[in-house]
């Protein structure tokens, strides 16, 4: 097992706090990211997924739904719990290997109950501005499941079982 | 997210190209419909073939602009989904709110 630190990811955002990676077989790789309750380190997380995602062969359809999944994950972990405080910081695990990718987002705020988001396609909700964060999640993941973080916060845990003729998927 | 307008008549036509997503394209489509509004176009016809990635942040303001326009007389509509933004409003059921069309004269003639 190795770890190695990597630069490369910032495109130009803050980096993150804290980003390491260990290649646990030459077949399955993690990831591990801190960052602080901003917006714009969803496009630093979602570059770190793309990069290990890209070395296990995930890549069309199911690499565009995984990332989706994430940036919905990591916007609820911004705003809905850590109330967008740039000190309170979002942890992040990915860990890829050719047939599953799975994806934890921890925050720091208050905790919620995933059972009291109404259905955004309840005809009485369609035209709802807001609550399809975790509809979006459950749709393109094959697993979702969410839990209190030591802090008090909430981790949402999901998973993508990859096709196996990824790569001839359509982008 | 990039964005580029047109007029057509009575229509005004909102290219959008990019990321519709929390913190940045949400809050610009929203910015493009006031100003639209503002400008006394109430047919508008949002372009969307360029667009990469919506994610709920996006697809919530767009059915809030459609609120708008729809309470100040007006008609919003959507042009050109691109497949995996097809996929989203049709997992969302979005699909049954809009109208949408494949063709720009067509999408233009159905205001009138």
């Amino acid at each position: 097992m190795t770890t190695k630190p990597r630069t490369t990811i910032d495109a130009g955002h803050q980096p993150p706090l804290v980003y390491s990676r260990t290649e646990m077989t030459s077949q399955s790789l993690h990831a591990h990211l801190v960052l602080a309750s901003r917006f714009e380190n969803i496009e630093v997380a979602e570059r770190a997924l793309r990069d290990l995602c890209g070395e296990i062969g995930c890549d069309g359809d199911d690499l565009y739904w995984v990332v989706t999944a994430l940036r919905e994950a990591l916007a609820n972990a911004v705003r809905h719990g850590n109330r967008s405080e740039p000190e309170r910081k979002v942890l992040v695990d990915y860990t890829v290997d050719p047939a599953t990718v799975t994806i934890q987002v921890e925050d720091e705020g208050n905790g919620f109950d995933p059972a009291n988001i109404p259905d955004p396609t309840d005809p009485e909700n369609l035209l709802r501005p807001s609550g399809r964060g975790i509809f979006y999640m459950q749709q393109f993941m094959n697993q979702v499941e969410f839990g209190e973080a030591p802090s008090g916060g909430t981790t949402v845990k999901m998973v993508k079982q990859l096709q196996p003729n990824t790569k001839e998927s359509e982008e | 997210m990039k964005s580029e307008i047109r007029d057509r008549g009575d229509v005004r036509i909102i290219i959008l190209s990019g990321k519709i997503t929390i913190g940045a394209g949400d809050v610009k489509i929203r910015e493009l419909i006031d100003q639209a509004l503002a400008d006394g176009k109430k047919y508008i016809l949002l372009d969307l073939a360029g667009v990469s990635t919506i994610d709920s942040s996006g697809i919530g303001e767009m059915v809030a602009c459609y609120t708008t326009v729809t309470k100040q007389g007006g008609q919003l509509k959507l042009l050109r989904l691109s497949p995996k933004i097809n996929d989203i409003l049709q997992v969302t059921q979005l699909i049954t709110v809009f109208d949408v069309f494949d063709d720009e004269a067509e999408a233009i003639a159905s205001f009138i």
